[in-house]
């Protein structure tokens, strides 16, 4: 009699016990964080971050004369430290918070309210936290891109002015059209980790002020050799590995997006490195050290709107494509038109990421992308047109915004280093050091 | 005493030596240096922007010789370091009022 009673109680115990679960989750309707997609979040993070630090840094240091190399790094640096506080103030807030079309909301001011459990619905199986650092990351590297179009002539006070301007009026409003839910994105616009968002906006940028402030003192007659290629090569390499958390991390969670983003990432930078290389030298005879580096930048370029969205032949279309294009943009271009873009923001950053968004429109694969993500040769032509439009409004506003800020600042305190201080070197006249 | 100097291509520089302590001659001094005569530079290319750079690294050694050794040091020298092409460089001779030894004092050619 005992057994049977107590052999009740314990199957009543044991229902009772799996119901538990589902009485929880109806309670509190909390969405589930996976542990592998916020594995992954924190790593892509990491690598980002190591991209423009010190990645992008060596790589830019590299390539100017020596006397500049310490004010080169510097603008990588402090361009990190500015935008990481923006970004925790205001920026993150417009851009990845619901608002309108086209800007975000106010709701975290300060990330007021991201709490250790908040989730951005953006991303919805990692924490919050997770995601607006791996946001700040892509907002960091965006502008410190542009500094390679104006290396060896800016004041720092200006630099500083017009990189906190810029993160708030430029990058804020574009990453809010194209990835935090406004009319970019709605349009159909594919850009999976930035061709339009960092890509063309840092190399439309740096063209308006490479023109706005100028050629540098010499350009054309002096030598302006890279004064440490093996720099370059460091940081082009660092680029080139952190990339895979750009494209890659941009699928948000550890998945088949992500595995095929990575893969894709690494066939069309190879093939854009090796295109660069041959173009290079076949056209004068030498294949160079820092053409096969750009290539590969080049490539690295042009597949990020795409990583999402293509198969591996299309990233190594994409990558041949970007090679030889950059290449020219990079040498001919820049000739014709008698630009001083100095580190060729615009020729390989502008260029490559119109030809990469260009292209996605192309190549892009409801095989690989999902249902409605397809481009040319999926059938769906209109989605090169879809991907004209955004770029050239990413351009537009990017071109304007940035012309009216450097005018600002320029009427304010002056945009450009003395001819002496240029003469002599930014480093020490900017910073008071130098590296002998 | 008679200080030689020279200036040479590099790669010459084992060949200059050897040429000298053969004849007896105990130590030089050896500088890496730029210059140009009538040797033009190489082009170096970056990114399609193309910069003659004049500049060419050479070596300048520094000897301090007896006067009775100086004629055979040139010619051994000028032999070694000669490759029939321009841009083999140049030898000057200078006259050394005195030399001196720093560890013993010892002067003269004693010292050298």
């Amino acid at each position: 009699m005992k057994r049977t009673f107590g052999s009740a109680l314990a199957g009543l115990g044991a229902t009772g016990l799996l119901l538990l679960p589902a009485m929880a989750l109806a309670a509190d309707d909390k969405p589930k964080l996976d542990t592998g997609d916020t594995a992954w979040m924190l790593t892509s993070t990491a690598l980002v971050l190591m991209m423009t630090v010190p990645g992008l840094a060596l790589f830019y240091g590299g390539m100017v004369r020596k006397k500049n190399v310490l004010a080169t790094v510097m603008q990588s640096f402090a361009v990190t430290c500015l935008v990481t506080v923006l970004w925790m103030v205001i920026t993150y807030s417009l851009a990845f918070t619901p608002g309108n079309a086209f800007i975000g909301g106010m709701g975290r001011f300060f990330l007021n309210g991201m709490g250790l459990d908040a989730v951005n619905d953006l991303a919805k199986t990692i924490p919050e936290s997770v995601y607006m650092t791996f946001q700040m990351t892509f907002a960091i590297i965006t502008p410190a891109l542009i500094t390679g179009a104006f290396a060896e002539r800016m004041k720092f006070s200006a630099l500083m002015w017009f990189m906190g301007l810029w993160a708030i009026v430029v990058y804020a409003p574009i990453a809010h059209w194209v990835w935090g839910g406004g009319f970019l994105g709605d349009w159909g616009v594919l850009d999976y980790a930035g061709g339009t968002v960092v890509h063309i906006n840092a190399g439309v940028a740096g063209l308006v002020c490479a023109l706005v402030l100028g050629k540098r003192k010499g350009y054309g007659t002096d030598n302006m050799a890279p004064h440490n290629l093996v720099l370059s090569v460091i940081g082009a390499s660092l680029l080139w590995v952190g990339w895979f958390g750009f494209n890659a991390g941009s699928a948000t969670a550890a998945n088949t997006n992500a595995g095929m983003a990575m893969a894709v990432t690494q066939i069309a930078t190879a093939a854009a490195a090796l295109a660069w290389m041959f173009a290079e030298w076949m056209t004068r005879g030498k294949p160079s050290v820092l053409g096969i580096v750009s290539g590969a930048v080049a490539g690295l370029v042009a597949i990020t709107p795409a990583s999402g969205f293509v198969n591996p032949t299309g990233a190594l279309v994409i990558g041949i494509v970007a090679g030889v294009v950059c290449f020219w943009a990079a040498t001919s271009l820049k000739k014709m038109l008698g630009y001083d873009d100095s580190l060729d923001a615009f020729g390989v950053h502008g260029v490559g990421g119109f030809v990469g968004a260009m292209l996605t429109g192309v190549f892009a694969v409801e095989a690989i992308g999902g249902e409605g993500k397809k481009g040319l040769i999926d059938g769906n032509g209109a989605q090169v047109l879809t991907q004209l439009w955004g770029c050239l409004v990413t351009m537009a506003w990017c071109a304007v915004a940035t012309f009216i800020i450097l005018k600002a600042i320029d009427v304010a305190i002056g945009l450009r280093v003395t001819t002496e201080e240029e003469v002599e070197g930014l480093d020490i006249n900017l910073h008071g050091e130098t590296v002998h | 005493m008679k200080m030689v100097m020279a200036i040479f291509k590099p790669f010459k520089l084992d060949e200059v030596r050897d040429a000298l302590t053969s004849l007896g001659i105990q130590g030089l001094t050896v500088s890496e240096v730029k210059g140009f005569g009538r040797q033009k530079g190489q082009t170096e290319i970056y990114r399609g922007a193309e910069y003659a750079v004049s500049f060419l690294p050479k070596v300048k050694i520094e000897v301090v010789i007896d006067d009775g050794l100086v004629e055979r040091a040139v010619e051994a020298l000028q032999k070694a370091a000669r490759t029939d092409k321009i841009g083999d460089g140049k030898i000057f001779v200078f006259p050394i009022e005195q030399a001196i030894r720093i560890r013993t004092g010892e002067s003269g050619t004693e010292a050298l």
